[in-house]
């Protein structure tokens, strides 16, 4: 596999996708077609199994049944840093972040995806003159919008084809969430394949292009944005 | 004048191989998440291959250095991380310690087997080559080792902060998936970290051994020098190199001043001692100044599946079918066997203790054979060198006691750290007590009597082995009613998580003084009755290395189970009994086998009564396993 691979923002394809926690199956044979280009929104409530679906397409869960097709490669037992070399970054849930590195070592360590560290603290820097204000200080000691901004920065620096988000508004401020959002639609813009999972219906369909709702380990409707969003509280209500 | 000079270029010397052994300590643990407690023992095993490939095959220096260092080394380092510790990234501390532990016995045990006791020394670098500095000599060696020492700080500092592949194996201790979606291979960072860490621990080797031009290379002596090492590496967090380097030359500045400027009349002997003891006060200090918030250990400290615990009702018929069977053996048996089967059951005591301590409330212990010898030693002072109710009763307060004040820094400390403060703790004991001719007679041996129990006579062996079942099986008993017990589930909630226990309201501070003063209380009855059996007990069988080997057999066996402390005891006894029973390659069969049980070790991490098959297979009362519906949530989780 190599880098050049995936040239094109790819569309992705899972088939008959399970995923399970030892003996309990949490995602039941999921079929999803995610248009190249598009920003999907994978909605849901808490334990819908949404997350363990973003870990099974970003490698960092191998699928009990069912394949995942990413830009065409049908990828035999993908690791997630072959996927990131391949252009596919993930961010996920909490802060994708080192703790223990400062800001500039988080930054870094990001070029190991074929961009020069230079090229990534410039784009970063450019983007969050605050980080750069904290680059010899440790990631972890930075405040949680702070810590999001870095990890995004790492996306914007990157030159992703696609981008996995992991619950990016989780314990951030509304005002922090809409500046984070925002972004993004720039990333998005670029005509990069966006999947993002979201608990907060609102704030992920106002950048989505696609959407799904997953209830119970499988996808319960797919569609366009508005049409999700209002079936999503009719499926949020009768989930319990 | 002169004096100070040639003490301070001693210190600065034996500080700088302090040094690159901190050094390498702390780059393994901040690339892997793994205290390499076997770090010294690689140290030792160069040394031996460089005196094998110098002095016994005449190879050229150069070849040797390049063999020793740049083939040997790494070789080794790359089968450990394949065959063992990467089983154990993320597990608890004291299944990584015990790994660890179980790598510096396996290397200990085949340089024994390699390298029988003679006379060995290394000759120095360039020797016979100097510089004089007024009076004082230098010798183009100790220049080296201080050149060394500064170039591998200053250049690993470089190499870990600047460049991409050394912030890497920095992250992939802070989250190895992350690093995997950054396009890094965890993997191949850890076994990165693990070549430098025993490249480092190799180098030292090569350098320290021709230090010991009075000791000649010893097996043991150069294993625990690590312990000068782990001192340096607290003063730099396990994390900061300049730190280390700095503490590494603090620490052997003060060892050369101990011993340079000590009152001319104090005997030569504990002029030695108080040479190894200085490195073990060194650590328990630095331990306890540095702030606790700074203390963070690498690894979880509990795991999600608690083994089932037995009803009274199925411990009890568990322990009369315990007495039994030792009765029915004690019968069969004669001679060293039984001798030894008994000393195995007092051991299993000991080992409960540790399961109190380690398995119930998860504070990490080396130093339960230090309350072994306490309570021998106790008993011996108040049976005027026999045996008494009162002494076992005076014993087990004095243990309770010395348990309780050692106690004190686990208040703070946890994990590794607190593993490392015992270890202190039992050298410390080991040095500046057991193997003191002013507290114990000449010769080493305490002696200890055998308690008399009316209308039993319990001088004959077999009613003794029989009387050690009895004591051992009511421990047990007992062990299991605390963990059934109110203040038992509260010790498992300790372990689980310390916020949590402080925010219902109780107290860890006073649980864990209570725990510990319980378990060396019950390890010093374990040493009473040891010491029965041959009317004595010997330093030597309370040094480290022993300690070490009962804590990882128990472990091996299910540190969380009664039947673990009691297969890890009767272990300690029957495989050396075993291989010595056997032709020569009995010793490598004992290695062979130390060497799967660790391998189990790493890949169960509740030991052998932890298998899921035998916990689902085998209903002996007290083998319990994970009970299914905890399992079943664990998954969940």
């Amino acid at each position: 596999m190599k880098a050049a691979a995936l040239i094109q923002a790819p569309a992705i394809e899972l088939t008959g996708v399970k995923a399970a926690y030892g003996r309990i199956e949490v995602v039941h044979g999921v079929d999803l077609s995610i248009p190249a280009g598009s920003v999907f929104a994978l909605l849901g409530p808490n334990g819908a199994g949404k997350s363990t679906l973003l870990k099974v397409i970003s490698a960092r869960m191998r699928p009990t049944a069912g394949t995942v097709d990413i830009g065409g490669l049908a990828l035999r037992r993908p690791t997630p840093a072959a996927l990131a070399r391949l252009g596919v970054c993930a961010i996920p849930e909490g802060r994708g972040i080192f703790p223990n590195l400062t800001v500039r070592e988080n930054l870094m360590i990001w070029s190991f995806q074929g961009v020069a560290s230079s090229v990534v603290e410039e784009v970063a820097y450019d983007r969050f003159p605050k980080l750069k204000e904290r680059r010899r200080q440790m990631a972890g000691t930075l405040s949680g919008g702070e810590q999001q901004m870095l990890a995004i920065a790492r996306a914007l620096a990157g030159d992703p084809k696609v981008l996995l988000l992991d619950e990016l508004s989780m314990g951030l401020a509304p005002l922090v969430v809409a500046e984070l959002y925002d972004l993004v639609g720039q990333i998005a813009a670029r005509g990069v394949t966006v999947v993002l999972v979201e608990q907060f219906v609102t704030t992920a369909l106002m950048v989505a292009t696609d959407a799904a709702i997953m209830l119970h380990g499988a996808i319960h409707a797919t569609g366009s944005p508005a049409e999700m969003g209002q079936l999503a509280a009719a499926a949020y209500l009768s989930e319990g | 004048m002169t004096t100070f000079l040639t003490f301070t270029i001693i210190g600065i010397v034996s500080g700088s191989i302090y040094a690159i052994t901190a050094t390498g300590l702390v780059v393994t643990y901040t690339t892997t998440g793994v205290f390499n407690f076997a770090h010294g023992a690689v140290a030792m095993f160069a040394a031996f291959s460089y005196w094998q490939m110098t002095q016994s095959w005449m190879w050229p220096t150069w070849l040797a250095l390049f063999l020793v260092l740049f083939v040997e080394a790494p070789l080794l380092a790359l089968f450990v991380e394949e065959s063992y510790m990467k089983r154990i990234y993320g597990a608890t501390v004291v299944r990584s310690l015990m790994v660890s532990l179980g790598l510096l016995l396996i290397l200990v045990g085949v340089a024994q087997t390699i390298w029988q006791p003679e006379s060995r020394t290394l000759p120095e670098f360039f020797a016979n080559s100097n510089v004089t500095i007024g009076d004082v000599t230098i010798t183009y060696h100790q220049i080296i080792c201080v050149i060394v020492a500064i170039v591998m700080a200053a250049g690993l500092r470089i190499y870990l902060r600047q460049f991409r592949s050394g912030i890497a194996m920095r992250a992939v201790v802070d989250d190895p998936d992350l690093l995997a979606m950054s396009g890094v291979s965890p993997r191949r960072v850890a076994r990165s970290g693990w070549v430098l860490g025993f490249f480092l621990a190799a180098l030292a080797g090569v350098l320290i051994g021709p230090e010991l031009q009075l000791q000649g290379l010893d097996i043991n002596l150069l294993t625990l020098l690590v312990v000068n090492g782990y001192a340096a590496a607290i003063v730099g967090r396990l994390k900061n190199l300049p730190f280390t380097f700095a503490g590494g030359m603090l620490l052997g500045l003060i060892e050369a001043y101990c011993i340079g400027y000590l009152p001319g009349h104090i005997p030569a002997a504990l002029v030695s001692q108080i040479g190894l003891l200085t490195p073990v006060i060194f650590l328990f200090i630095a331990l306890m100044l540095i702030p606790s918030a700074r203390l963070r250990a690498v690894g979880r400290l509990a795991v999600a599946r608690p083994p089932r615990v037995p009803t009274l009702n199925q411990s009890i018929r568990g322990g009369v079918a315990f007495v039994l069977a030792a009765w029915v053996v004690a019968m069969l048996l004669g001679g060293t066997l039984l001798a030894n089967l008994t000393q195995g059951l007092a051991l299993g005591i000991v080992g409960l203790s540790l399961v109190l301590l380690t398995g119930y409330a998860g504070q990490v212990s080396l130093c339960q054979l230090t309350f072994m010898g306490i309570g021998a030693f106790t008993m011996s002072k108040v049976a005027d060198g026999g045996a008494s109710w009162w002494g076992l009763i005076i014993g087990v307060v004095v243990c309770g006691i010395v348990g309780a004040v050692i106690s004190l820094p686990a208040l703070r400390l946890q994990g590794l750290y607190l593993a490392l403060a015992t270890l202190a703790f039992a050298q410390a004991a080991f040095y500046g007590f057991f193997s003191n001719t002013t507290f114990i007679a000449e010769g080493g041996a305490i002696p200890v009597g055998r308690l008399s129990v009316p209308g039993i006579s319990l001088t004959g062996d077999k009613a003794y082995m029989v009387f050690c079942a009895v004591v051992l099986a009511l421990a047990g008993i007992g062990v299991l009613a605390v963990r059934r017990s109110t203040w038992g589930r509260r010790l498992v909630a300790l372990n689980d998580s310390p916020a949590a226990f402080a925010t219902l309201g109780m107290s860890p501070t006073v649980s864990k003084m209570i725990v510990f003063a319980a378990s060396a209380s019950l390890a010093g009855i374990g040493g009473m009755l040891y010491a029965g059996q041959p009317l004595a007990l010997s330093a030597l069988n309370v040094q480290l290395f022993v300690g070490l080997e009962l804590v990882l057999f128990v472990t091996i066996f299910g540190i969380r189970t009664v039947s673990g402390a009691v297969l890890g005891g009767l272990a300690m006894v029957l495989l050396p009994y075993a291989s010595s029973q056997l032709p020569w390659w009995g010793i490598g069969l004992a290695g062979i086998l130390a060497g799967v049980g660790i391998a189990l070790m790493a890949n169960v991490p509740d030991g052998i009564l932890g298998i899921p098959w035998l916990t689902e297979h085998v209903r002996i009362p007290g083998i319990a396993g994970p009970s299914r519906r905890t399992e079943e949530l664990a998954d969940v989780q």
